[in-house]
């Protein structure tokens, strides 16, 4: 072991981009290909550096098409890949994170958020690619989506956004923003003994017996890799549990994407996570999630000060959506205040959850994310 | 007693994705035996194969190879092979797909692959037209042909294949027809021991699709134009090679020494890591 091709342990004052690659390199990633774009272009410059390091591979594609199409490959290959975008490049990339979800392809797409749509403003932050994430391909599939406050977050959440793709086989998704994509705060990295790294699931069959698409009780089958003797197919079409094309038959169509749904929907329990900040006894409840969590936690306090019983419930999860937690929520509250930084997407989540309790919705567009005092103001509207 | 009789290639196809799909008279069996033939020849372990293929119908080939094997998205083969052959670079990585997915919808990863000179073996069966979905225009569809979107005759200059490899940057390139056998087979071997990017084209009848609407209603009036048409001249300037009713140039153009993109890669990491070392 040299002294370059070693976990950064310690504290350190980093940026979230910069955070977001070490997470990367301390999950085991080994493959990161990419196309520059504001404001996540620094993950991919960190990691040209840091890759070779680390013997892993880094490679400037193209196109954002071609970056996850490679990243794709490499999985298959069996190393841990990863890219970063923002919202255009986002888009380009749907019709092939459509196909790492029919193909079961464990990697971690980064998207770090700005102000859309089309170019939109590529230095200002945003949240309005939250519902492309959850249905920006066609059809029918589970995805999960993770989204992180602060720089700190930044690379823990990427060390879980692997951990949960190898554990589903799915492609994860981390929906930064610009702010904590580009401000600088301090980080602790643990030593590498301290994380917890999830590897995929390998066959314990010999080849003559695997099928890729064999799932176990988890509804997740698991992964040989290229190169190994297993000698399988895969494709984007619809598929039997040998990969062999079912392109005219119903029950496949039926069992496989049900399955690519259930596999994300029947374990939510284990993947959703969220914070709780003085539920207990809340009448009003703001539910917010990235960097527009930092303010709202702020107007919560604010709020307790001036005898209002405020709490928070942060989104870490967005998808599979954290409803059973929203539920809870708007059973004992008078209210609840979603907060996020686009026309209303998540909110409309929080209401299907919310039932018959009031869901209020505060849009902030542009440059910065919602104040407390503007969130206040509508925690106190509603007591 | 009879015995079963079993075909020597066998063991390179799966059997549970026969009968293929493809029509009476298409070429792409012909690109697929001939690549069999070539692994054989070559004993290559099929372990360290993988076949790539993107969508048409030359695209289902990957799933005919018992090999480890992905069919892409529409046009992506090359940048999903690009990540297989960065992993791994002791894979053998094949691409075999269509002139519309390598070359319209997937043309920018083509010239890109080309240009970075990594390590993977594209092999595009021509056919001039979209096949599978009913023979439509394509960018290799040459002018005034007749197609199901060019009722009038196509108004499109086609591109030439070899030129655009071999301007990209490609260590090997070249052209056949499916009636050249023997020189195909050998020009897929050659390929398959080169380092780099190569690319060899292959002529390809669809009588069924494109021919139909063009003069050339089976398969056998397809592979006679090409009898009649193509002049072997091995390192014939590929940008005269252009494809026209009268003449297709076919050999092999480009076969040059070039470090490939993985070469310089591994070099690069272990240049970086040794001088960590020192440092």
């Amino acid at each position: 072991m040299t002294k370059k091709s070693t976990l950064l342990t310690g504290a350190h004052f980093l940026n979230g981009d910069v955070a977001c690659a070490e997470g990367a390199i301390a999950a085991g990633c080994r493959f990161f290909a990419g196309y520059p774009i504001t404001p996540a272009t620094e993950i991919a410059e960190h990691l040209s550096e840091r890759m070779p390091e680390f013997g892993g591979i880094y490679i400037q594609m193209e196109d954002e098409i071609a970056s996850i199409a490679a990243v794709i490959g490499a999985s298959y290959t069996g190393l841990k890949a990863m890219t970063a975008t923002s919202g255009p490049g986002f888009s380009l990339m749907q019709e092939n994170i459509g196909l790492g979800a029919m193909t079961e392809t464990p990697c971690v797409i980064v998207d770090i958020m700005r102000g859309g749509p089309s170019t939109g403003q590529p230095t200002l932050p945003g949240q309005q690619d939250v519902m492309q994430a959850k249905w920006g391909s066609h059809g029918d599939y589970g995805i999960i989506a993770l989204t992180p406050s602060s720089v700190q977050e930044m690379f823990d959440l990427t060390i879980e956004a692997f951990n949960l793709s190898e554990t589903y086989r799915v492609p994860t998704l981390l929906m930064g923003d610009e702010i904590v994509a580009h401000m600088w705060e301090k980080v602790v990295i643990p030593p590498a003994s301290q994380l917890r790294i999830v590897n995929r699931k390998k066959p314990l069959v010999p080849p003559e017996k695997y099928g890729p698409f064999i799932p176990d009780d988890d509804l997740v089958p698991p992964m040989a890799c290229f190169g190994e003797g297993y000698r399988f197919h895969a494709t984007g079409l619809t598929h039997d549990e040998h990969g062999y094309p079912r392109t005219q038959s119903s029950k496949d169509q039926s069992e496989l994407v049900t399955r690519l749904c259930g596999k994300i929907s029947k374990n939510a329990d284990e993947i959703i996570k969220v914070e709780e900040l003085m539920l207990g006894d809340a009448d009003i409840v703001v539910v917010a999630y990235g960097i527009v969590a930092r303010s709202a936690l702020s107007a919560v306090r604010k709020a307790r000060e001036a005898g209002i019983k405020a709490g928070l419930l942060r989104l870490i999860t967005l998808w599979p959506f954290p409803e059973k937690y929203v539920a809870k929520a708007a059973k004992q509250a008078k209210a609840l205040v979603v907060a996020e930084m686009n026309c209303g997407q998540m909110v409309r989540e929080v209401e299907r959850a919310a039932k018959e309790t009031p869901v209020v919705f505060l849009s902030k567009l542009g440059e910065e994310p919602h104040t407390p005092r503007e969130i206040l103001e509508v925690i106190r509207g509603n007591v | 007693m009879a015995q079963e009789t079993v075909h020597p290639f066998s063991k390179y196809l799966r059997s549970a994705m026969i009968p293929h799909i493809w029509c009476a008279g298409c070429g792409n069996g012909i690109v697929l035996n001939c690549f069999v033939q070539a692994l054989d020849d070559l004993q290559e372990d099929l372990d360290k194969v993988v076949v790539v293929s993107g969508i048409g119908c030359i695209g289902r080939t990957a799933g005919y190879v018992n090999a480890d094997s992905f069919h892409t998205t529409h046009g992506r083969p090359i940048a999903f092979a690009t990540g297989v052959k960065l992993a791994n670079p002791e894979l053998e990585v094949v691409i075999i797909s269509g002139d519309g997915d390598l070359f319209a919808i997937g043309g920018n990863h083509f010239i890109h692959a080309a240009r970075r000179n990594i390590g993977i073996k594209v092999i595009c069966a021509n056919n001039f037209n979209y096949g599978m979905t009913g023979g439509q225009q394509g960018p290799t569809t040459p002018l005034e042909a007749l197609t199901t979107t060019t009722p009038y005759g196509n108004i499109e200059h086609p591109f030439n294949l070899v030129h655009l490899a071999a301007a990209s940057g490609a260590t090997y390139v070249a052209r056949w027809t499916t009636l050249h056998l023997r020189r195909l087979t050998q020009s897929i071997e050659r390929m398959l021991e080169k380092e780099g990017f190569c690319f060899i084209e292959v002529i390809s009848p669809c009588p069924e699709i494109y021919g139909r609407y063009n003069k050339m209603r089976s398969g056998l009036e397809m592979m006679e134009w090409f009898k009649r048409a193509s002049v072997v001249d091995n390192f014939y300037d590929p940008s005269k090679a252009e494809i026209t009713p009268e003449k297709i140039v076919v050999g092999e153009f480009v076969n040059i020494e070039k470090a490939s993109y993985e070469k310089l890669l591994h070099e690069k990491i272990a240049q970086i890591n040794e001088e960590k070392v020192e440092w």
